[in-house]
């Protein structure tokens, strides 16, 4: 069933009877050729580029829960590629030039809207690494735009430029930087990988690998053992517990992230605005919602929840940067898990167990690589060979001391 | 949270900073020839568990101790805090 | 007009004045805005998120959906205000929200004659086409059409605080439950703080013409708050609202101390309690639901207990001509209480038909539904399943209850479905909370008594406190029975949530379609996420989904609740850590010094520092930095350093230690010498540098960086307790404690020996380059002298108590005079640590390796030290591995840019020849050009080589020449000196 408005016009006419379910609910088959573990954005999104790209079919994406249920379905919304690093950059773009195409390509409008991400520094340090980092992008073949004090405060003359405590001396911005709705995309991919044929079977939590000799050959699941040739997992902040089912200890601490979102608005921020002298980012939904965030908690954590300091921390760092907000009230919080990888960056590799593949170690950042995580994810599935863009997150890459560590803190998760 | 320091009673989890697992005590020595893999599972391989972790914070913002901390990472229940000195002391007499 | 003559908690003798979309009304003191609104014959208050449907007051609680109105104007105006909850004042000024055009003509409703087309998730499969339409057209129209009401995009003009309360017992409402439960525990002697969020302390009792122990409710509420102020063991907080209850015992509150939100930043507006408890008790009561028919949503259709308390607490009566609808016992409550008021009641209906009318002398129909409704703006006649059209204003709905569970599933508890009152019951509870009363499902006065009684005792004895026996209480109402759920889906369009216009057809084409989970129903048909949070519309939503499902409800699930209760203000989140308070200054000892010359200030860190020392004639900034490098090079000048991180180290094991903290080696420094120390980090990353000085056989002095000044300590403390624990090593940071100045240039010497005591001797022979030493200065002042120089120049530190700071900096203006003294800021010390080639934070950013920085040769090989094991990782010793080396432009007109990539000349501007960064640039006065240091492949096998430094954000390209970073003095022999 292709969507448009003619459909939902005659729809509408005919009391709506007609929509089909957007996905079909299968029980699961003996075998596959491919079992991805995790329906959430990257596990949805890899099944999707599979069926639509790499034209392999026979794949079961198994879910816990309710697909979506992950952090696709509790993050702040943000799409970028403004990645510094040589085995970041590439990816980041990547996944933007698909996020760019993304409704057409799916048939579901997932909102993906260009709003502009601003980068605001604060001393001539940090506007040294913004302009690192702006050429970065701009060699990558991303977009970048260094604004000065003058084209910020024209741009967003609601920010503190008198009385703060880190004086605002500019941003670095990229326009082509947005927000999605976060939801939709986990939908699209679904309803576009299952029109292929592709199985997703919720409430199916995996138990266990079935290996042998070094080789996993399926799962054993909730809903009995699957069988495949290759086994894909893709679940996130719990990757930790589901790969130690294989015996296999990750460069990967599972941490909160708290996310916020204010009562409705009506506009009155039309760009992401980036913070990071006080831990704080912020956009407006569409539906009048500031949605907002900052630091991880800095523990682990596997609670879906976290404290009061980081809420305080955050909101202290929204009043310091645009004092405007402090009559918006939070009307939601939130928590989710993350996979905060040692270096910050993630993996899309094979593992040593023969058919065993893992992708995961996102840290707070999975949201806006969904489409190149996945796709390239499906690349490494279909050929076994790395997608030319992420080749540089493997597994192995702490032992030959080839890190990938945006912000240069080492061996710390929580403060990637 | 709230931790109760073995010194100082309860204090709030703002006052200290956290490191991570407590196997970063278990720092392995360079010897000839050096074990690359020994130091790289050390420094990047966590267990990570959902549920009972023992992990290192520092009471930055007290009396600069490191404490080991037996904490439930689903539900942030802690089940026991000692100083980092004690808690390897008695690792040391085999407790 | 609708106000009774007599009764209710309003104070008649003080008339309030204000103001509706500028029609002048009134109320008396003890109103709420909505209540006087009502009192006014005004139910008409807004419209609905997305048809744009009129909207009227539908309860009289926090929990209300659709009474949102705009609060106040200019910057002090507020959005999204429950009227419900905003006791009224004088001079109040109100507007509705999200209409365009009179509230009465909202040109919006257009979207409400649409509603086929759009229902749930409509977006989601339309404006995909054209592309571009999205951003340009479509988006801005949706944003436009949504939103409720508006922030001012002014400063937020208000004051904020913040507060830390600690209790035994924190009891969250103060209806029935938590005042008999807070005096047990008052008498007890336990330590109790008792909040409500409304401003009236004493819950459902104000709303209830109920009778206990032959007092009226409101008044034996009284009689209890009354005791409960004579106990200094209790705190009460009226107008606080507990909103979230986070781990270990720790309640997040707001006070609200003034809604008029006119304190300005005198006072506090609102205050945000953070309340440390060993016990918490949840009476936070239950909310009742609606009723699903068609239609039920228009103005005048509203909560049955909010009318009764209309009624009894404010002596309002809503409608003329009024009619219940109910299921369960109490609309009859209402019907009397109203009736009692001498209010019209048309009739009541009852979907039981088993029950006994409480009622007899009144019209009423047992066993019959509504089914829909009629009217424009107010409601005007109702219909039932019989078809009889029931002339009436106002409807009071009453389906059941749902227990306020909301603060037991912050902590991911999940509530259960207890079928005899239809209702969730809180699951499995935080740690440390109980929960009593209606809010834990139990409706019945007697038991509710009988379970305060048991549980008070339980509670208090944990605490160690002895509980006293408490007077009986005699009431008279009776057990409580309500209906089941309905289970045929209703016909029509009926509204599950008002604010979000989400229908009972939205929520089966979202099943329809397959989002059935009630995640993904919620999610999909924007169901409950209305600024109510659900409040009203969850359990609603429920019943139908497991109509839909054909499962019973409980086997659906329930989406559970998070933070806060009700919306919190962000600025209340911050309170006084705003604008330049957001974080604190540290000062530097000379601080009030150099404020005095007039010096320009830079924040480092949490530091402030002069950045450089403008003279009056000196017209930009370089003519001054360019002054304080020459003047400093040909003389002397004077820069605080204190910000510099200062480790003491003592102990049999320090040589040791510094050997296993430092890449290079220490244990073999001499006493009375200074060495540069390189730290790592465990994964071989250059952390840290400084120096640091042997003092005596077992007293080093480290410094720090003034960026890693903490993180260092941090580490190095975590050496001595984890790693090295058995070591002899005892630190700590004097930082605060010394002030330390650079005292820096060819006449330092000179000017020294002026303030040195006798005894000590700094000739070049007796006390040359990386010598150490403690002395005296002016005359008895302990003073240490490091002979270490970061501008290249014959050098010292000099370290002196911090005291002493102001007036050493006092003393050395007036010496200094005939050297020809100067005192640098950062900036200066910034240009001569380039012309030096010395790293700094930009080149110290966490990603270089000793390797990197030109500095491999230094670390260790064979000792165990950090870092050193990691940093022979291969990665780390690549062929082709970037160098820290110096850049000059071929052009010396040109100015480089820090940020800069590098491109060999000739190639394409492309990744894949990217070579490596300019991280460090100066204007070098010395040499009179532009100089900058950087990374580049190879770079220290490329000297006299040219590439290019693009900067193509501003389409920039410079050709730079690859040179050593030792720009000035490259030999070193003017520090030697």
């Amino acid at each position: 069933m292709k969507y448009s408005a003619l459909k939902i016009f005659l729809e509408g006419l005919s009391g709506n009877q007609g929509w089909k379910k957007a996905w079909r609910e299968p029980d699961p088959k003996k075998e596959y050729d491919i079992i991805i573990i995790g329906g959430g954005g990257h596990g949805l999104s890899t099944a999707y580029y599979l069926s639509n790209v790499y034209n392999i079919n026979n794949i079961a994406v198994l879910e816990k829960g309710w697909i979506g249920s992950g952090n696709i379905g509790r993050n702040t919304t943000i799409i970028r590629s403004n990645y510094l690093l040589p085995e970041n950059e590439p990816f980041y773009e990547f996944s933007l030039k698909l996020w760019e195409g993304l409704e057409q390509d799916t048939n579901y409008n997932s909102m993906v809207s260009q709003r502009g991400v601003i980068n605001i520094f604060h001393s001539d340090a940090q506007r040294d690494a913004a302009v690192r980092r702006g050429n970065a992008m701009l060699l990558s073949g991303a977009d970048a735009t260094l604004l000065d004090e003058n084209a910020l405060k024209n741009l967003c003359p609601y920010l503190d430029f008198e009385n703060a405590r880190f004086p605002v001396k500019g941003a670095l911005m990229q326009k082509r930087g947005g927000t999605v709705r976060h939801d939709a995309v986990a939908w699209g991919y679904a309803r576009g990988a299952d029109k292929k044929g592709v199985d997703i079977i919720q409430n199916c939590e995996v138990e266990d690998f079935i290996i042998k000799n070094g080789v996993c050959s399926g799962v054993v699941t909730s809903k009995g053992k699957i069988h495949a040739k290759k086994v894909a997992s893709c679940v996130a902040g719990s990757s930790s517990k589901v790969m130690s089912k294989a015996n296999m200890r990750l460069p990967i601490e599972s941490h909160v992230l708290q996310a916020f979102v204010s009562e409705g608005l009506k506009p009155i921020l039309s760009n992401v605005i980036t913070f990071g002298a006080g831990h704080f980012y912020v956009s407006q939904s569409d539906k009048g919602g500031l949605v907002f965030g900052g630091d991880i908690d800095g523990y682990n954590s596997y609670a879906q929840r976290g404290n009061l300091p980081v809420v305080e921390d955050v909101c202290e760092g929204g009043m310091a940067i645009m004092p405007m907000i402090g009559r918006a009230r939070l009307l939601r919080m939130w928590g989710g898990i993350m996979d905060m990888s040692m270096d910050g960056s993630p993996f899309i590799d094979r593992t040593h167990i023969g058919g065993l593949y893992f992708n995961g170690g996102w840290c707070y950042g999975g949201f806006k690589a969904t489409p190149a995580s996945g796709y390239c994810y499906a690349h490494l599935l279909a050929t076994d060979t790395p997608h030319p863009v992420a080749k540089g997150y493997t597994l192995n890459r702490f032992k030959l001391g080839h890190l990938i560590d945006e912000k240069g803190v080492g061996a710390q998760p929580n403060l990637h | 949270m709230i931790i109760p320091h073995p010194y100082l009673g309860p204090r709030d989890s703002c006052e200290f900073v956290y490191k991570g697992d407590a196997a970063l005590l278990f720092r392995p020595e360079r010897e000839d020839p050096v074990d690359y893999d020994t130091f790289h599972n050390y420094l990047y391989l966590r267990n990570n568990p959902a549920g009972e972790h023992k992990e290192l914070w520092y009471h930055e913002y007290g009396d600069r101790s490191w404490l080991v901390i037996t904490r439930n990472t689903e539900t942030h229940e802690i089940l026991k805090v000692e100083l980092a000195v004690d808690y390897l002391k008695a690792q040391e007499n085999g407790n | 007009m609708f106000r009774l003559k007599n009764g209710g908690l309003i104070n008649r003798g003080k008339i309030l004045n204000f103001s509706f979309n500028g029609k002048k009304l009134y109320g008396y003191e003890g109103d709420t805005l909505a209540s006087a609104l009502l009192a006014n014959g005004n139910h008409l208050v807004g419209r609905s998120f997305k048809y744009h449907r009129p909207r009227g007051i539908f309860s009289a609680g926090s929990e209300e959906p659709s009474a949102l109105i705009q609060l106040g104007s200019g910057a002090h105006t507020e959005p999204n205000i429950r009227a419900t909850t905003v006791p009224l004042f004088n001079n109040l000024v109100v507007t509705s929200q999200n209409h365009f055009g009179p509230l009465e003509w909202d040109l919006m409703r257009i979207n409400d004659f649409l509603s086929p087309f759009l229902g749930a998730g409509f977006y989601y499969k339309t404006f995909m086409w054209p592309k571009s339409f999205w951003e340009k057209i479509y988006e801005p129209i949706i944003r436009q059409a949504a939103g409720l009401g508006k922030l001012s995009s002014k400063e937020d003009p208000s004051c904020y605080d913040k507060g830390f309360l600690h209790c035994d017992l924190l009891i969250i409402g103060s209806g029935p439950s938590g005042l008999q439960s807070a005096l047990c525990a008052a008498r007890s002697g336990a330590k109790v703080i008792l909040a409500d969020e409304d401003f009236l302390l004493g819950g459902s009792l104000n709303g209830e013409k109920l009778q206990i122990n032959d007092v009226s409710a409101s008044d034996w509420g009284a009689q209890i708050i009354e005791e409960l102020k004579s106990f200094e063991n209790v705190r009460l907080l009226p107008k606080t609202t507990v909103f979230g209850a986070f781990d270990h015992g720790i309640f997040g509150a707001l006070e609200v101390k003034d809604y008029t939100g006119q304190f300005e930043n005198k006072k506090p507006r609102q205050v945000l309690w953070r309340i440390y408890t060993k016990q918490s008790l949840l009476c936070s009561g239950a909310t009742e639901r609606s009723l699903l028919f068609g239609n039920n949503d228009r103005p005048g259709i509203m909560l049955s207990k909010s009318v009764r308390q209309y009624c009894n607490r404010w002596g309002v009566i809503p409608g003329k001509n009024i009619s219940i609808y109910t299921n369960n016992d109490d609309g009859w409550i209402t019907a009397r209480d109203l009736k009692d008021a001498g209010c019209n009641i048309v009739t009541v209906i009852d979907e039981r038909s088993d029950i006994n009318p409480p009622i007899k002398d009144i019209n009423y129909h047992l066993g019959k539904k509504v089914i829909d409704t009629r009217g424009g703006l107010r409601l005007s006649s109702i219909i039932l399943n019989d078809k009889s059209k029931i002339k009436t204003d106002c409807l009071a709905v009453s389906g059941g209850f749902n227990p306020n569970v909301h603060l037991t599933c912050h902590q991911r508890g999940r509530p259960q479905w207890v079928k005899d009152y239809q209702c969730f019951v809180p699951g499995n509870l935080p740690k440390g909370m109980n929960v009593i009363g209606a809010a834990n499902g139990v409706f019945e006065l007697e038991n509710i008594f009988q379970e305060i009684t048991d549980k008070m005792e339980r509670i208090l004895s944990s605490l160690g406190y002895k509980t006293k026996t408490t007077n009986k209480i005699k009431f008279n109402r009776k057990p409580f029975n309500v209906g089941a759920f309905s289970n045929s889906l209703p016909e029509g369009n009926v509204w599950v949530d008002l604010q979000n216009d989400v229908t009972v057809k939205d929520l089966k084409l979202s099943v329809q379609e397959g989002f059935h989970s009630v995640e993904l129903l919620k999610r999909y048909s924007t169901l409950g996420m209305a600024t109510d949070q659900g409040k009203n519309s969850n359990v609603l939503g429920l019943s139908i989904l497991s109509i839909l499902k054909n499962k019973p409800i409980e086997e659906s699930g329930t989406t559970i609740y998070r933070p806060p209760f009700t919306p919190v203000p962000i600025g209340a989140f911050a309170g006084r850590s705003r604008g330049s308070h957001f974080r604190p200054f540290r000062l530097t000892p000379s601080h009030k010094w150099a404020q005095n010359q007039n010096a320009v200030f830079v924040e480092a860190g949490n530091w402030l520092r002069a950045q450089w020392f403008p003279l009056p004639d000196e017209k930009s900034w370089r003519e001054s930095v360019d002054r304080e490098v020459i003047r400093t090079r040909k003389s002397v000048g004077i820069c605080d350093v204190t910000t510099l991180g200062k480790i003491d180290i003592k102990g049999e094991d320090s040589g040791a230690f510094l050997n296993f903290v430092y890449a290079n080696n220490f244990g073999k420094l001499p006493v009375g010498k200074v060495r540069y120390g390189l730290m790592l980090r465990e994964d071989g990353i250059a952390f840290d540098d400084g120096t640091t000085a042997r003092l005596s056989e077992n007293h080093f002095v480290m410094t720090t960086t003034t960026a890693n000044a903490v993180t260092v300590f941090r580490h190095l403390e975590f050496c001595r307790q984890c790693l090295k624990s058995n070591w002899d090593v005892h630190l700590i940071s004097t930082t605060d404690h010394w002030a330390q100045f650079a005292i820096a240039g060819p006449k330092s010497r000179a000017l020294l020996s002026e303030i040195m005591d006798s005894g000590v001797n700094i000739s070049n022979k007796s006390f040359p380059f990386m010598a150490c030493g403690e002395i005296s200065i002016f005359g008895g002042i302990r003073a240490r002298l490091f002979r270490i120089s970061f501008s290249g120049e014959l050098a010292y530190e000099l370290a002196l108590p911090r005291r002493y700071a102001s007036s050493f900096m006092n003393a050395m203006t007036e010496l200094g005079k005939k050297f020809n003294l100067v005192p640098y800021g950062t900036e200066a010390l910034g240009v001569m640590r380039i012309e030096k080639g010395h790293a700094a934070g930009n080149e110290l950013n966490g990603q270089t390796t000793a390797n990197n920085l030109g500095l491999g040769k230094m670390v260790s090989k064979l000792n165990d030290c950090i870092g050193n094991t990691m940093s022979e990782r291969d990665g780390f010793n690549r062929k082709d591995v970037l160098k820290l080396v110096g850049f000059t432009p071929t052009n010396e007109m040109h100015s480089l840019v820090a940020g800069s990539h590098f491109i060999s000349r000739g190639k394409k501007v492309a990744l894949e020849n990217d070579e490596g960064w300019m991280s460090s640039v100066a204007f070098s006065p010395m040499l009179g050009k532009s100089i900058g240091l950087g990374f580049i492949k190879e770079g220290d096998k490329r000297f006299g080589e040219r590439v290019d430094a693009i900067n193509l954000l501003n389409n920039e390209k410079i050709e730079v020449e690859i040179t050593s970073p030792h720009f000035f003095d490259p030999k070193g022999d003017r520090l030697r000196a």
